[in-house]
């Protein structure tokens, strides 16, 4: 970069500062839920009850810690890849603004209980309309940035980025279509089964284009940003990408196996879920097959570390994904715990610890200067895994218990256990995953901690500063 | 074609906005087609009334369907469990067409809920919504006595006309000056009570001499009292001088009688089936106890 490049990286600060904030505030809701299913006496009704915080807990998780953070890094990473300034600077800082904004309407309204009740698309219609404003805003300036490169080559990270946001606009805007009947309530446009496939269809390509694009994204950028070694096979990446995006669609009713909707529909769930091993897998392999002669980084290197874990974990999610789509399995473990054992080895094993990695990285360039300790980052490492690692296998095995005496019936014919004899059997599970979560919680203080001394370290011109002057 | 692409952005996410539709056409809109089609029309299915609707509006509101689910899958022990003494009790398209938005949910942290209608008396509901530990000491679920406040009926009239529901005016008129509780109270009791699944289930396995294994035998009466506090304490009392449930120390029928109401349940008077979830054996065993506590005052 031997020109003067003109980036622009204080939204990117802006994002992620706050999205830290909103992960904050997840991981705390997260573990206050913990406990409240273990200790009712801790719901404090109306406002902090179970019913009301679990919904914010995801909101505040994969809108503000997941999007927050994508969005910040969306813009470094666009600017660098196409060689070209944000296209528009001022609709990126009123951009942060607004996403703000909506994180912290969600906050107090679904705390209020205005709530479309759909999972993960719980936010009233006003909120809705600011959020597809946003959305609008974020894509045209990216595509801006894109359409105005430097550098005619496209990085399969923009391919990632592209996918993005033409299928979040997709999902949302269908998904959240409804009746409104006052400014704080509303109802689906659609009924029942109907209602129920498009929730799921939504709610599954969700995890699609909000958890597995964007931190591929990021992957394919900061791996080889972080390690010096190149992303081992480019084609591969090309054909990962396509049937990702091709199969992904496919799938959403492996959410709703053995519930009325249509047969076939979950026929081809299960098919084409099974098949997504073959595209997930491609990304494992590539970033594995990276590291050949470098594994020694492992050791050496603490970002290595964070996204090698992280693309194991997306490896693991992967297969047992595919494996929960399977009728027999679902007619175990669904509605189960072994549910949110999946959902958190994704959630914090994969999504968060690519996006840790990120901001490990970015931090000291941002400000012009070194992390303030290594040490501290491997402390976090080892603990959020250690957290993480205590709540799914916890999970799964209370899913697997649960799921034997939900089933388990006399010679008779009658149910051997009655539902309060599996809940009971629940909270020894239920304590070791609030443990799981405290951990992870001072994990998070440690990373916090030390993302404060870096910045305190460094100056407010980091590498934009540098990149201009230096050759 | 695909190093194309690459330098080509806006035909790239042409593709892939082409390339997301293929999936969704096929999975996500042509199933409107066949969804809610009008042979799977159940004609007892009724839309809500203005009470109870209300009362579905605050189950949203507060998240209820983060801890239960609202569909029967067609297995054996779902089937056991959350429709007893059926056998094709089982959740069917055609009940939810009123349903906007739908509330399956996707975690039982609690029991499902597609078919509580009836399967309780109201006075359990009140007691349970308000302080469910007194009712099942071991439950987890949140107290909801801020629910006894008064409800708020002002756009009630919208929303029925905006889901195209048809009401009268005495509807209308009833669901003002009720609480919120009642309301929720309404609603749970109409879940899935729109489709006889009831009469349609079997008479259960109650051939045979219907005698008591236990009878005589001690441990089977000690078990029995830890099931009958666990099952039936809350509604006849810890005594069994009765509560919302008739007194049981005094009864006058044979074993086998009382065997067949346990078993069975006294269908709408509130009397839950206990054949299902707790089996001949448990069954025998609560009697056992019930049998042995004759005659207390
Ligand atoms: C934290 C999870 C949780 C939440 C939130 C919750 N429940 Fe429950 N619920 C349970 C559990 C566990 C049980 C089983 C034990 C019991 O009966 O209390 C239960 C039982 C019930 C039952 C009796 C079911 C049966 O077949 O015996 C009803 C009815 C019910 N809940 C309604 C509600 C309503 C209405 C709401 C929302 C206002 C709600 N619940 C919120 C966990 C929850
Ligand atoms: C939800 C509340 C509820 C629960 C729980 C409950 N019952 Fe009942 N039970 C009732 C009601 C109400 C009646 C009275 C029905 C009627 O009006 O005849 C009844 C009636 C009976 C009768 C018949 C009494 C008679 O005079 O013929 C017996 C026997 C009985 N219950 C036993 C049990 C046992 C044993 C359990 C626990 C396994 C149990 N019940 C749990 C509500 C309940
Ligand atoms: C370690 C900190 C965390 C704790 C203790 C925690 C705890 C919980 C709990 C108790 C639930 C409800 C589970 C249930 O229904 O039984 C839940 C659900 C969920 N959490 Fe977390 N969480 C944490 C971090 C996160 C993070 C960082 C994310 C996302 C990036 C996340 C995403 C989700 C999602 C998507 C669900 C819904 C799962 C489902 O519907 O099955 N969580 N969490
Ligand atoms: C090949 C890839 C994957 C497949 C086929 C897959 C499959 C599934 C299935 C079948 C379920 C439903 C389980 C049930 O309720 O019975 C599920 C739930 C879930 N998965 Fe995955 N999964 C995959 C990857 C991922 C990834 C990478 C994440 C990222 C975090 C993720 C996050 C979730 C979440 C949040 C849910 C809970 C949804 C809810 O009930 O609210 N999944 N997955
Ligand atoms: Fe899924």
């Amino acid at each position: 970069m031997g020109v003067k490049t003109g980036y622009s990286d204080e939204v990117t600060k802006g994002f992620l500062f706050w999205s830290i904030i909103w992960g904050l505030v997840a991981v705390l809701v997260g573990v206050l839920i913990s406990f409240q299913l273990v200790f009712p006496q801790l719901n404090f009704p109306p406002f902090l009850t179970y019913g009301r915080l679990r919904p914010l807990h995801t909101n505040a998780a994969i809108f503000g810690w997941g999007i927050g953070s994508f969005m910040g890094m969306f813009y470094y990473i666009t600017q660098r890849l196409t060689k070209a300034p944000i296209w528009s600077l001022g609709l990126a800082r009123f951009q942060l603004w607004l996403f703000n904004l909506v994180i912290v309407l969600a906050a107090v309204t679904l705390l209020m209980g205005y709530n479309q009740s759909k999972e993960y698309a719980e936010l009233e219609w006003p909120i809705d309309i600011l959020v597809v404003i946003l959305w609008v805003i974020f894509t045209v300036n990216i595509l801006m940035t894109i359409m105005k490169r430097k550098e005619e080559q496209m990085y399969v990270s923009l391919w990632y980025i592209i996918a993005t946001l033409v299928g979040v606009a997709v999902l949302y805007l269908v998904n959240n279509a409804g009746i409104p009947v006052s400014l704080t309530k509303s109802y689906s446009a659609f009924a029942g089964a109907n209602d129920a496939n498009v929730q799921w269809w939504y709610g599954h390509n969700a995890v699609a284009m909000v958890l597995t694009t964007p931190p591929l994204a990021i992957f394919y950028y900061f791996l080889p940003k972080s390690t010096g070694v190149p992303i081992y096979s480019h084609r591969m990446g090309i054909i990962a990408f396509w049937s990702l995006i091709f199969m992904y669609l496919w799938t959403g009713a492996h959410h709703l196996l053995w519930t009325p909707i249509p047969d076939w529909v979950q026929t081809l769930a299960m098919g084409f879920s099974i098949m997504l091993i073959a595209p997930s897998w491609a990304s494992v392999i590539n970033g594995y097959l990276s590291m050949n002669g470098q594994w020694h980084q492992m050791r050496d290197n603490y970002l290595a570390k964070f996204f090698i874990f992280g693309i194991t974990f997306y490896g693991l999610q992967t297969l047992q994904g595919p494996a929960q789509a399977v009728r027999t399995f679902s007619a175990f473990i669904h509605y189960t715990d072994w549910v949110p054992g999946h959902v958190h080895m994704g959630a914090l094993g994969w999504v968060s610890l690519i996006l840790f990695a990120g901001i490990y990285y970015l931090i000291p360039r941002l400000y012009n200067t070194e992390l303030h300790s290594v040490k501290l980052a491997n402390a976090h490492f080892w603990l959020a895994v250690t957290g993480q690692l205590i709540y799914s296998i916890s999970m799964w095995i209370a899913g697997v218990q649960q799921a034997t005496m939900l089933h388990a019936t006399n010679a008779d014919g009658s149910l051997h256990y009655s539902f309060m004899e599996t809940l009971t059997e629940m909270y020894p599970y239920w304590h070791m995953r609030a443990g799981g979560g405290v951990i992870y919680l001072v994990s998070l203080f440690i990373f916090i901690y030390n993302i404060i001394k870096t910045v305190q370290s460094g100056s407010a011109t980091g590498e934009t500063a540098r990149a201009t002057g230096a050759a | 074609m695909f190093d194309l692409l690459e330098k080509k952005p806006v035909i790239l996410l042409l593709l892939a906005a082409v390339v997301i539709m293929i999936g969704t056409t096929v999975t996500m809109i042509a199933p409107f087609k066949w969804i809610n089609d009008p042979s799977q029309k159940i004609a007892g299915v009724k839309p809500y009334t203005p009470l109870q609707l209300e009362g579905r509006d605050i189950y949203i509101r507060e998240g209820c369907n983060n801890c239960h689910t609202q569909t029967v899958r067609p297995l054996v022990a779902d089937v056991a469990r959350y429709a007893p003494g059926s056998t094709d009790g089982y959740s069917k398209v055609g009940e939810f067409v009123y349903d906007q938005p739908h509330l399956w949910g996707s975690r039982r942290t609690g029991p499902d809920l597609a078919r509580i209608g009836g399967k309780y008396p109201g006075a359990w509901h009140y007691k349970h919504m308000v302080d469910p530990q007194s009712m099942v000491p071991k439950s987890n679920m949140p107290s909801y006595a801020f629910l006894k406040q008064p409800l708020d009926s002002s756009i009630t009239e919208r929303k029925m006309k905006a889901l195209g529901f048809p009401y009268t005016q005495g509807e209308l008129d009833a669901v003002k000056g009720k609480t919120e509780l009642d309301a929720m109270v309404a609603y749970l009791q109409k879940l899935g009570n729109d489709i006889p699944w009831r009469k349609a289930a079997v008479a259960g396995p109650l051939v045979g001499d219907l005698k008591n294994p236990f009878a005589g035998n001690a441990a089977g009466g000690v078990e029995g009292k830890k099931l009958y506090e666990e099952n039936c304490a809350q509604c006849h009392g810890k005594d069994l001088k009765g509560d919302i449930g008739v007194p049981l120390a005094e009864l006058k029928k044979t074993e086998g009688e009382i065997f067949t109401t346990i078993y069975q349940g006294l269908d709408r008077l509130g009397m839950p089936a206990f054949g299902d979830t707790l089996g001949k054996e448990k069954v025998w065993k609560v009697i056992s106890y019930i049998s042995s506590r004759k005659g207390e005052k």
